[in-house]
C-alpha cells in the first residue's frame, strides 16, 4: 500500500558537546521527551479508560484500584524484614521483601505475562525498524506454540535440558519460518505486510484448530471428545524460580525474555546487519543506493521477529500453559497486544522492556479472577477495557506530535531548550 | 528463444503479450480443474483435475521464462496448485453431497451476500486511499457498523435504524482515525491499527454491558429482502438473484455511483488529485485537509454499512470480533481492483466466493472430518495468493500514506 510505517524514533544522538551548555540542556530536554512521551501517553490513555467506565455508570477508581491491586506491583514498596530461598537449594537468607505474600502471587502472574510480551513486543519491534509494520505476532506465536506443545508433548524419556532446548529452539525456527512468508513475499514480489501478516495469522488460526480438533493429529489421545492438545510432558517444562510451581510460578522464561532484549540491543545496534536493517526501516531507496540488499533485510528481518514470537509461543507453553485448545486459541490476542507494547516502547530495547511490564501488569491486573465484583457485574468486561485502554495508547502515541508539541512549548516557557540553540 | 514464439513472432503478437497471455491461461486453467470436478460436470477421476491443474502450472512456468513477470506466473502457478489440491479433494467426496453442496443458484446467492460487507468496505477504501489517506482501520469501521446497527435495530426496533446507527458509529471511528492521521499527522498505518483496536474494545466492552453473557436476542428487526416479481419465478435466476436483501443491490448500486463520482465529477477529480499530488491541489485552491476528512468520513460510513449488513443482514446476531479480517480482505481488494470501483467488486465476489466455498465444503463430508476445518482457511489463503501474485503490480495513488503539511 504504501512504504513502510515511519515511527518516530527516539533522538538517541548526543547533543553537540562543545556548543556548550544551552546546547546540552536542550539535547537532555529532547531526550527526556523521548521518555515524557510515552510516559503521558500512558497516563492519558488510563484517564480515557476511567471515562469509559464512567460513562457506563461504574466507579472507575474502584475499577482501577482493582486492577492495581490484581497487578501485585504494590509488592516493590511493601519492604520489611523477610527471608528468600535461594533457588533450587535449601539454604535461605535474609530478604526485604516477602516472597510468598498475595501481593508476590500476583506479580508473579505480572511478569509471566511480561515474558511473553517482552517477546512479541520485539517482533514487532524488528520488523518495525526495518520499516515493515508485522502484525502477524500472533501467527507466529501460533506457529512457536503449535510446535512446542508438540516436541514438548512427545519424545518421554529425553534429557529435559536436551528436551526443553530441543523445543524452544525448533519453536523459535517455525515462528521464524512462518513470518519468513510474508518477508519473501515482500522482498520478491512487494506484496504488503500487513495483508500478508494478518492473513498468515488466520491460516495459522485455522491450522491450529484444525490440529487440535477431535480426531486432528495432536489431539489429546487421553481425552478424545475435549479438543485439546496433549499435555508438555514433566521434563520439558520450564523450572519454576519463584512460587509455587503447582501453582503457576514464575518461570525462567523470564531469563529467555531478557535474553532477548539483550540480543535485539546488541543486534540493532552493534551489528552489520543491525545497521543495514535500520537503513533500510530509514530509507529503502538510499539503502539500496548504498549497495545494501533491501529485499535480503526485509527477509531477514521478518524471519527474526518470526523468532521473537515463536520463542514467545514456547515459553508461554513450555513455561505455564503446558496444553494448548480450542477456547485457547480462539481467544488468543498476546501477539496483538505486543504490537502496542513494541509502539509505547518506540521500537527500542529499553522501552519494549519497560511497556511489556506496564501492559503485563493491566492484562493480569484486569484478568477477570482480578476484579473486584462490586466493579463489574460480568468480571469479563475488564478485559475489554483493557483493550479499549491499549487502543486508546495506540491512538494516542499516534498523536505524539501533539504531546511532544506541548512538551516543546512547555520547555520553552520555563526557558530550557531554545530554537537558536540548535 | 523456441520455434514456437518465433513463429508467432512472424505472425505478429509481441512476446511479452504472449507471455502475458499465458500467465492468464494458467490461472485460467487452475481456476478450471477445480471447476470440473464440481456439479454439473462432476468429474470423478483425480487424473482430471491433475491435468488442467497440471497444464496450468506448465503454463505459468512458460510465462516466467518468456518474461511475463515473476508476479503473474506466481498467480498462473499458484493458482494452478490451488486448483489441482481443490479439484482432487472434490472427487475424494460423495456424488450425492458434492450436489447438495453445490447448488449452483444457492451458491450464487451466498457469493453475493459475503461479497456485500466487503463490497462496501473496499468502496470506502477506494474513496480514502484516492484522497491518500490510507485505512488499515476498515476492520474496525465494520465492527463498529456490526455492533452498533444491530444494536441499533434492536433498541430502536427497525432495521432502518439499524442502518442509521451502525453508518454513524462507523463514520465516528473514522473521524478519531482522520483526526489523528490527517491534523495530528500519525502514521496512517499505526493511526488505523489503534482504530481497530479501540473498535475491538469498545464493541466488546457494549457488548457485554447491553447484552451481558447471554449473546443477542434473536427477535430482532432484520434487513428485508428484495423479491422481484417475474425475476423470482424464473428457474435458476430466480433462486440466484430473486430473493436478495435490499443492502445487496444498495451495494451494487454504490459500486456504480462510486464509479461516476470519482471518474465523472468534478468533486472525484478533486478528491484524486488529493490524492496524487496534494501540493498541486493546495496551490490551486483546494482544502487538502477538508476533502481528505470528507473522504475518510465517508469511507467509514460505508464500511459501518457493511458491518450493519454483516450482522443485522447474514447472521442476525453480534459476536465479539464477528468481521474476523474481512476488513483487511476488502483491503486486498482495492489493492487487487487497483483503486477502481468495479475491478475492486470484482475482487470481492471473488473473495465472496471462498467464503461461500469455505463454509459449504466441509459439508461435502460429512461432519467428522477434522480436516475440513482448514477449508476454513480458504478465503485467507486465496487472499494472500492474490496479494502475492497479482497486488504488487498495481501503482497506489502518489501521495498515500503520506501526511500533507498545509503551506
Amino acid at each position: 500500500v504504501t512504504e513502510g510505517p515511519t515511527v518516530s524514533q527516539p533522538s538517541s544522538a548526543p547533543g553537540p558537546q562543545a556548543a556548550g551548555g544551552a546546547a546540552d540542556g536542550l539535547a537532555r530536554w529532547h531526550r527526556a521527551g523521548g521518555i515524557v512521551a510515552p510516559v503521558l501517553t500512558a497516563i492519558l490513555a488510563f484517564l480515557a479508560g476511567g471515562l469509559v467506565v464512567l460513562a457506563t455508570g461504574h466507579n472507575p477508581i474502584e475499577v482501577y484500584k482493582g486492577i492495581w491491586n490484581g497487578t501485585g506491583l504494590a509488592w516493590f514498596y511493601q519492604v520489611g524484614s523477610h527471608e528468600v530461598g535461594i533457588p533450587f537449594t535449601d539454604t535461605t537468607v535474609w530478604f526485604p521483601w516477602d516472597t510468598v505474600s498475595r501481593d508476590a502471587e500476583n506479580l508473579q502472574q505480572t511478569l509471566i505475562l511480561t515474558s511473553t510480551l517482552i517477546l512479541t513486543g520485539l517482533a514487532v519491534a524488528f520488523a518495525f525498524r526495518c520499516g515493515m509494520f508485522n502484525i502477524g505476532g500472533q501467527g507466529q506465536y501460533f506457529a512457536g506454540a503449535y510446535v512446542a506443545i508438540w516436541i514438548g508433548s512427545s519424545f518421554a524419556g529425553t534429557n529435559s535440558f536436551v528436551h526443553i532446548t530441543f523445543a524452544i529452539v525448533a519453536a523459535a525456527l517455525a515462528g521464524a519460518a512462518f513470518a519468513g512468508i510474508a518477508g519473501i513475499l515482500k522482498a520478491t514480489v512487494g506484496a504488503h505486510e500487513v495483508i500478508t501478516t494478518i492473513m498468515l495469522n488466520f491460516v495459522a488460526l485455522y491450522t491450529g484448530l484444525y490440529l487440535f480438533s477431535q480426531g486432528g493429529p495432536l489431539q489429546n489421545k487421553a481425552q478424545v471428545f475435549s479438543p485439546t492438545s496433549n499435555e508438555v510432558l514433566e521434563g520439558a517444562r520450564l523450572p519454576v524460580f519463584w512460587g509455587d510451581p503447582l501453582l503457576q510460578g514464575l518461570h525462567i522464561g523470564l531469563f529467555v525474555a531478557l535474553a532477548a532484549l539483550v540480543s535485539f540491543w546488541i543486534v540493532i545496534n552493534r551489528t552489520t546487519l543491525g545497521y543495514e536493517v535500520r537503513a533500510v526501516g530509514f530509507n529503502p531507496e538510499a539503502a539500496r543506493y548504498g549497495g545494501i540488499s533491501v529485499a535480503r533485510n526485509y527477509f531477514l528481518a521478518m524471519a527474526i521477529a518470526g523468532v521473537f514470537a515463536g520463542l514467545a509461543g514456547a515459553i508461554d507453553m513450555l513455561g505455564w500453559r503446558f496444553s494448548i485448545g480450542f477456547s485457547d486459541i480462539q481467544t488468543a490476542s498476546i501477539g496483538f497486544v505486543g504490537i502496542a507494547v513494541a509502539l509505547l516502547g518506540r521500537n527500542t530495547a529499553v522501552g519494549v522492556g519497560l511497556a511489556a511490564l506496564v501492559f503485563g501488569a493491566l492484562l493480569n491486573g484486569t484478568a477477570s479472577r482480578n476484579i473486584p465484583p462490586e466493579a463489574f457485574d460480568i468480571p469479563e468486561q475488564a478485559g475489554n477495557l483493557s483493550l479499549t485502554i491499549q487502543a486508546l495508547v495506540l491512538l494516542f502515541i499516534g498523536a505524539d506530535i501533539l504531546i511532544l508539541y506541548v512538551w516543546a512549548k512547555t520547555g520553552q516557557r520555563i526557558g530550557v531548550g531554545r530554537r537558536s540553540a540548535v | 528463444m523456441s520455434v514456437g514464439t518465433a513463429a508467432i513472432e512472424r505472425v505478429g503478437v509481441d512476446r511479452a503479450d504472449l507471455a502475458r497471455y499465458l500467465g492468464w491461461l494458467g490461472a485460467g486453467l487452475g481456476a478450471l480443474a477445480f471447476f470440473l470436478t464440481l456439479p454439473p460436470v462432476t468429474a470423478r477421476s483425480p487424473i482430471v483435475p491433475l491435468v488442467v491443474g497440471g497444464l496450468g502450472v506448465v503454463a505459468g512456468g512458460i510465462s516466467l521464462r518468456e518474461g511475463a513477470g515473476r508476479r503473474l506466473a506466481t498467480l498462473a502457478i499458484s493458482v494452478g496448485v490451488l486448483g489441482i489440491l481443490l479439484g482432487w479433494l472434490c472427487t475424494r467426496s460423495n456424488v450425492a453431497d458434492l450436489d447438495q453442496v453445490f447448488v449452483w443458484s444457492a451458491l450464487i446467492a451466498a457469493t453475493l451476500r459475503a461479497a456485500t460487507p466487503l463490497t462496501f468496505a473496499a468502496l470506502g477504501g477506494i474513496l480514502s486511499e484516492r484522497s491518500g489517506v490510507v485505512n488499515i482501520g476498515l476492520e474496525g469501521m465494520l465492527l463498529m457498523g456490526a455492533f452498533f446497527g444491530f444494536l441499533g435495530a434492536d433498541k430502536l426496533e427497525h432495521w432502518a435504524w439499524g442502518i442509521v446507527c451502525g453508518v454513524v458509529a462507523g463514520a465516528a471511528l473514522a473521524l478519531v482515525h482522520a483526526f489523528i492521521s490527517i491534523h495530528l499527522r500519525a502514521d496512517q498505518i499505526v493511526s488505523g491499527f489503534a482504530a481497530n483496536f479501540l473498535a475491538l474494545g469498545i464493541t466488546g466492552y457494549f457488548f457485554i454491558e447491553v447484552y451481558t453473557d447471554q449473546g443477542t436476542p434473536g427477535d430482532v428487526s432484520s434487513i428485508p429482502s428484495l423479491s422481484i416479481p417475474w425475476i423470482r419465478d424464473l428457474d435458476f435466476v430466480g433462486a440466484a438473484i430473486g430473493n436478495l436483501h435490499i443492502l445487496i443491490w444498495v451495494a451494487i448500486v454504490f459500486v456504480v455511483l462510486a464509479h461516476l463520482l470519482l471518474f465523472r465529477t468534478p468533486a472525484g477529480l478533486r478528491l484524486r488529485s488529493v490524492g496524487e499530488h496534494p501540493k498541486a491541489a493546495d496551490t490551486l485552491g483546494l482544502s487538502v485537509y477538508g476533502i481528505r476528512y470528507v473522504a475518510v468520513v465517508l469511507s467509514g460510513a460505508l464500511a459501518g454499512l457493511g458491518g450493519v449488513y454483516l450482522s443485522n443482514g447474514i447472521t442476525h446476531s453480534f459476536n465479539e470480533n464477528m468481521s474476523a479480517g474481512r476488513g483487511f480482505i476488502a483491503l486486498a481488494a482495492v489493492i487487487f481492483g487497483r483503486w477502481r470501483p468495479y475491478a475492486a467488486f470484482a475482487a470481492c465476489l471473488l473473495f465472496g466466493f471462498t467464503e461461500a466455498l469455505a463454509l459449504r465444503l466441509p459439508g461435502a463430508y460429512g461432519e467428522d472430518q477434522a480436516w475440513t476445518t482448514l477449508f476454513r482457511a480458504l478465503p485467507y489463503v486465496v487472499t494472500l495468493v492474490v496479494v502475492a501474485g497479482v497486488v504488487g503490480r498495481s501503482i497506489p495513488p502518489a501521495a498515500v500514506g503520506r501526511p500533507y503539511v498545509k503551506q
